[in-house]
């Protein structure tokens, strides 16, 4: 069995279902790629995954362990990590602050490797995070995540509104993570990254995984992205 | 007028001590908790029955309410639990039949007049500042009143407690997504500013006493330095408090006589800032969008 294995996973928010009946496995160390157009339910899927949006029905194992329905610090504790969209840092913390919270569990990840991978950081541990810049509270969103020492990372368009330098500095340290065995679902608008760290690609249409393949047939099958997502 | 200014800092000392619990709860887990007055009163009820049995008696009544604030934070935070994802409206029916619960417990025991709470020994008399007259009590309360803000100030602005804190405040979401469970940070929160309201009541006794009503002004009180200072922050809470101590006393001292002039220059006040700026002095637009 997969180390993460979502099974019939029904999500969404009051009385509209977004998510009808999503399945996906994923292996330790791999890294999926997660395309769709907007409200095709990329981001329902990981904050329902991160148990920040509760499931209607449905499974979530991570390593045998039922999540689904779950509290989110439960999950949390559980080795899954949230790279949100829109970065959500807290604004009236330091980066310092924020670094010394999510440092909850021992493991690979402490403050000085985080740091050590991402430098930018030490040199802005008094300021608060309103102060950054997008590209500096995207990399705290993903120190604070990497903090946690996690098992399964998620992160959502990570690369959004981030200067092609600093994306290719988010594709690195998820290729870090890679390495070390964490998986990693990363939904993307940005193509460019996604082809470059996954090994694999999903695409998501109307709340269900439609298409899944490695990257490299993916990038050689323009038919099947224009048709799925409306680009060339 | 140098005694209005003093009169100012402690009602504004006292307030943010009342006021502080109320504007972090409410700004961090969007629970609007109108039994925070009931605690003051519970606090003031304590205080009176301690009256007059010297430092023994004041350090008991401290001690207890301490206690019963400690408790009843504990007991709020559980109660408003399931409500957590319904209105404010809710919230407000519960907490504020919790309030009229609690008062009227208090009358029962206590009578329904007003009782007057005297200040321990050695601080009931009065000593002169700079030429003017001026009650021992009031100036020890400035002092005890500051050292618990700057108290409260620094656990919440520079520990790793505070962070939390604060964090939980911006967005409590990504603070679930951390590990922690916000109930637990709610709890802690509700039932230590709990003990800041009981507390404050103690610490009031010898100003306001203990009487039917003083809940429901008090609570308006430290309503509008919440509204004022900016929900979830304590720079703000603190900052409101000040303003509406000195609003209030120099209403009273200027406007003498006018029937109501105090609570209307109060209220005006809050109307200017509600209209130049509506999320309050320190509040930021993230504690508004939710």
């Amino acid at each position: 069995m997969s180390f993460l294995a979502v099974r019939d996973l029904v999500s969404g928010y009051d009385r509209s279902t977004v998510l009808g009946g999503v399945d996906l496995a994923l292996d330790r160390g791999a890294t999926l790629g997660l395309l769709g157009r907007n409200g095709a339910g990329k981001s329902t899927l990981i904050m329902t995954l991160m148990g920040l949006v509760p499931p209607t029905s449905g499974s979530v194992q991570l390593d045998g362990v039922e999540l689904a329905g779950r509290r989110p610090d439960v999950i949390a504790r559980a080795g899954v990590a949230l790279v949100p969209q829109g970065r959500r840092v807290w604004a009236t913390l330091t980066v310092a602050e924020h670094l010394a919270l999510a440092s909850r569990r021992r493991g690979t990840w402490t403050v000085d490797s985080v740091l050590d991978l991402l430098p930018r950081l030490g040199e802005r541990r008094g300021q608060y995070a309103a102060q950054l810049s997008g590209g500096e509270q995207q990399m705290l969103a993903v120190a604070r995540a990497l903090l946690t020492n996690p098992r399964l990372v998620l992160l959502d368009e990570p690369s959004d509104g981030l200067a092609p330098a600093l994306v290719d500095q988010i594709g690195a340290v998820i290729a870090t993570m890679c390495a070390e065995g964490v998986a990693v679902l990363l939904v993307e608008q940005d193509l460019h990254l996604a082809f470059e760290v996954a090994q694999e690609i999903a695409v998501m249409e109307k709340g269900a995984i439609v298409h899944r393949v490695p990257t490299a047939e993916f990038r050689l099958d323009p038919g099947t992205a224009h048709r799925l997502l409306g680009v060339t | 007028m140098l005694v209005s200014v003093l009169n100012g800092f402690s009602i504004g000392f006292l307030l943010f001590i009342l006021a502080v619990g109320l504007s972090l709860v409410f700004g961090m887990m969007d629970v609007l908790n109108l039994a925070h007055g009931a605690l003051f009163l519970v606090g003031a009820y304590l205080g009176a029955a301690f009256s007059g049995a010297g430092w023994g008696g004041f350090l008991a009544a401290l001690g207890l309410a301490a206690v019963a604030g400690l408790v009843a934070g504990g007991i709020l935070s559980l109660m408003t639990e399931p409500l957590r994802r319904r209105s404010h409206l809710d919230q407000a029916l519960l907490t504020l039949g919790v309030a009229f619960v609690v008062a009227e417990l208090l009358y029962t025991v206590f009578s329904d007049d007003p009782l007057s709470v005297l200040a321990p020994p050695g601080l009931d008399g009065s000593v002169s500042v700079l030429g003017a007259v001026y009650p021992t009590y009031r100036l020890a309360l400035i002092g005890v009143g500051s050292v618990l803000a700057v108290v409260v100030y620094v656990v919440v602005e520079r520990t790793r407690v505070g962070a939390l804190v604060r964090a939980t405040v911006a967005d409590r979401e990504m603070v679930s997504a951390l590990g922690v469970d916000n109930r637990l940070v709610k709890a802690a929160v509700f039932a230590v500013g709990s003990l800041l309201a009981t507390t404050a009541g103690v610490l009031g006794g010898p100003i306001y006493g203990a009487r039917p009503g003083l809940d429901a002004y008090v609570l308006i009180l430290a309503l509008v330095v919440v509204v004022i200072g900016g929900l979830g922050s304590v720079r703000g809470a603190l900052l409101g408090a000040l303003i509406i101590g000195q609003v209030d006393t120099l209403g009273r001292v200027l406007l003498q006589g006018v029937e109501g002039a105090a609570s209307f220059i109060l209220f005006a006040s809050l109307a200017v800032v509600l209209v130049l700026r509506p999320q309050g002095l320190f509040g930021g637009p993230v504690g508004m969008s939710r």
